[in-house]
């Protein structure tokens, strides 16, 4: 059996660190707190691969089928027979999966950021916040009920907020916190009328009861949800579009993407946890833990998972290659990533060997939060050394960062699908799922793929090749690399991403828990990889060294890079909506009503009073007499009605 | 020797009500103020005593209750006089017409 008092604490934990060093912090750990954040999330790091030790090897597997464990669950809020919001945990092998990989990358944030966020005035509340979103989104991904999962939804959210509006006094994190949460609460409104939907009819927020009644063609509760339609599609399909939007909105898919590359005001060891390895998953995961009920009743709805997922990956890929800020540049990777990890699930059937793309989704969930985190650290070690996140600005700088140099080399290697680095596996099985299934998707991917390759090395080539080190205006006397503390999460991390793809997965994460070995085609994986590396030879010939190729390249594309520059113009389309369609066409009138209408009833009643009681309060003059005269008329008038009048 | 009717005595009571009533708007000494009370209140008593001797004399109702409105006269003396005391330190006055600041 699992042991609950440890699946409890793995969670626990870091909120404990929350609420202590949130309430204590700062007066009391001025120093330590991050010695103490680091503590707490180690010993849930810990205490998490045990329990994925324990699933995956002892008690996980009966029968062949790796079960979905419910260790403890209590009812919150009950609202009538059977349908009640539980809170409880929810083991099986995506949430131990995705514990492990919360835990371990949050351990290695915790120890980077000791060193890189060394000195900071907030130091305390930092790690009292990462603490918070560590807890929420080990909640998120341990929810047994669909309800509870959306409370640690908006949790992550919130936490999310806080960490990229850290430096509040930076008016342009503080729009980017604003833009994060307004655009991410829109989808989640989505979410909210999805689950809505779902548990209406379905009957029950519980997620093992939710997907055993709607992927079973008898049940009086699918039977329901296909009848009834609107608009061309069933119920069951509405819903699962509208919570595949609020996992879109989490997981920057492509309408609701603009909040992320904004998002990376935050401090970067924030942007390495959040929105590159943990939170930014989360609409992955949403769809993978209701993947039976997309897989079986709305395929609809997973085709549109698939070409979303696809669009998105190649539309930020082409972003990607324009972009100078070299955040923005792994921003717009991320999305391209988590566009692979989308349609890999679009493109993936329910069990066995159909279910290949789900595993493939899953494994490159796992690989890319080791090489992402990677990337993101260290990113944080350039800009740490040099003090800018602007790509002109570096250059050359292998000499003085090498031990970033070389781990920034294999996570390039591992996101560009260069055996044998981890990304290699992952992202031919999506191909090859892909191929199977769909080919304008699987073509999109291929094209990704090489994309991929060109923005990573020219990113890589541009920070630590380009220009001679001597011509590096800020090279400093200082060690540029941080000390141990921000050395050993990049040796840590490198290693998951140079060897992480050798872990089977298929025999761990499978659409229907079944075990499945998936054969290897080293023939099909000749083109993914010969586009790699045409890739990485573009960007060799083009910022090996500093030359005027990337001007003409660049010019020759005319008007198609100056819109990829600005990101195709999204956020000027959303600021059009927003403000000269929405505000004029709705805020404004609302003003106006408020204003006159609103308003002036409030003000009418307010003056009407004020004007009457003027006139009459002479009434209350302070004598008592005259009140003793008002009393005995009115006595005398009352007793004159009673008399003559009323009989 | 003639008896006075019921009617003879309404009449007293009733013309001791609007003496008391009158003073109690004329005056402007709070102890005048307060026996115009009084004999309003003593009034009803009266009233009270005829009706219950002439009506029902076989009941001693109209009794009762008269001796309970002079308890309660006494009392709301009692309680009247320590106001007028209290309004006499703070204003040096018992005048009514003085003690007007409860107002808009």
């Amino acid at each position: 059996m699992l042991n609950n008092t440890y699946l409890m604490l793995i969670p626990l934990l870091p909120l404990a660190g929350f609420v202590l060093l949130g309430l204590f912090g700062r007066k009391y750990f001025k120093n330590s707190s991050g010695i103490i954040g680091t503590i707490l999330l180690l010993a849930s790091a810990l205490l998490a691969i045990y329990t994925a030790y324990q699933y995956f090897f002892q008690v996980g597997k009966v029968n062949g089928f790796y079960q979905k464990i419910i260790p403890f669950q209590y009812t919150w809020l009950q609202f009538s027979e059977g349908v009640s919001i539980n809170m409880g945990a929810l083991i099986d092998p995506i949430s131990v999966m995705m514990l492990v990989v919360i835990t371990f990358v949050s351990l290695m944030v915790h120890i980077y950021s000791l060193g890189y966020m060394k000195g900071e005035e907030r130091f305390s509340t930092y790690y009292s916040f990462l603490g918070l979103f560590t807890f929420s989104m080990l909640g998120l991904v341990m929810s047994s009920n669909i309800f509870q999962i959306y409370i640690f939804w908006e949790l992550v959210g919130i936490s999310s907020f806080l960490l990229i509006g850290f430096y509040y006094e930076k008016p342009s994190a503080v729009a980017a916190c604003k833009k994060a949460f307004i655009v991410t609460r829109f989808a989640d409104l989505g979410f909210l009328i999805g689950i809505l939907i779902l548990s209406f009819y379905s009957g029950t927020l519980d997620f093992n009861t939710l997907i055993e009644r709607l992927t079973s063609p008898d049940s009086s509760q699918f039977q329901a949800a296909i009848a009834s339609s609107f608009l061309g599609m069933s119920a069951l399909t509405w819903g699962m579009v509208l919570v595949f939007m609020g996992g879109a909105g989490k997981s920057a898919m492509l309408p609701l993407h603009i909040w992320l590359p904004d998002a990376m005001e935050g401090p970067t060891p924030v942007s390495a946890l959040i929105h590159a390895a943990t939170m930014v998953v989360a609409g992955v995961y949403l769809v993978a833990r209701l993947f039976p009920v997309f897989a079986l009743s709305a395929p609809e709805a997973l085709t549109l998972v698939a070409y979303v997922g696809a669009i998105t990956a190649l539309f930020a890929a082409v972003i990607a290659c324009t972009q100078t800020d070299i955040k923005r540049v792994l921003a717009f990777s991320t999305i391209s990533q988590i566009g692979y990890m989308m349609f890999a699930l679009g493109v993936a059937g329910y069990g066995g060997e159909a279910g290949l793309g789900f595993t493939a989704s899953m494994f490159h969930l796992f690989t890319h939060a080791m090489f992402k985190a990677l990337l993101f650290l260290g990113a944080g070690s350039v800009i740490h050394f040099i003090h800018s996140n602007e790509m002109k600005d570096m250059g050359g700088l292998r000499k003085y960062l090498p031990v970033t140099h070389i781990t920034f080399l294999v996570a390039c290697l591992a996101i560009s699908g260069i055996p044998p680095f981890a990304g290699f596996f992952s992202k031919e099985e999506i191909l090859f799922a892909a191929s199977q299934h769909n080919q304008a998707v699987y073509w999109i991917g291929l094209i990704t793929s090489g994309l991929t390759a060109f923005y990573m090395f020219r990113l890589y080539f541009s920070i630590f090749w380009n220009k001679a080190p001597s011509t590096l205006e800020r090279a400093r006397g200082e060690a540029g690399e941080g000390g141990f503390v921000m050395i050993l999460p990049l040796i840590l991390l490198a290693i998951g991403a140079a060897f992480a793809g050798f872990i089977p997965f298929g025999n761990f994460v499978t659409s229907d828990g079944k075990s499945f070995e998936p054969v290897s085609h080293w023939q099909f994986s000749v083109l993914p990889v010969a586009l790699g590396l045409i890739g990485i030879f573009i960007a060799w010939r083009m910022y090996k060294k500093e030359n005027n190729l990337p001007d003409k390249i660049s010019a020759s594309f005319g008007g198609f890079y100056k819109a990829a520059y600005n990101k195709f113009y999204f956020d000027e389309l959303y600021l059009f909506i927003t403000k000269k369609i929405v505000f004029n066409l709705i805020g404004r009138p609302a003003a106006w009503f408020d204003r006159n209408v609103v308003n002036g009833l409030v003000n009418a009643t307010g003056n009407t009073t004020e004007k009457v009681s003027t006139k009459i309060k002479g009434i209350q003059s302070g004598k008592v007499q005259q009140y003793g005269l008002y009393f005995l008329v009115a006595t005398i008038t009352m007793a004159v009605l009673f008399i003559y009048w009323w009989k | 020797m003639l008896q006075p009717g019921l009617y003879h005595i309404l009449f007293i009571s009733t013309a001791l009500f609007f003496i008391g009533v009158y003073g109690f708007f004329t005056r402007r000494n709070l102890i005048t103020v307060l026996m115009s009370v009084e004999l309003v209140l003593n009034s009803v008593n009266l009233n009270f005593i005829a009706f219950n001797k002439y009506l029902w004399a076989d009941k001693l109702d109209g009794l009762f209750f008269t001796i309970f409105i002079i308890a309660i006269a006494a009392a709301e003396a009692a309680v009247a006089i320590a106001i007028i005391i209290n309004l006499y330190r703070s204003h040096h006055s018992i005048d009514v017409e003085r003690a007007e600041e409860m107002k808009f």
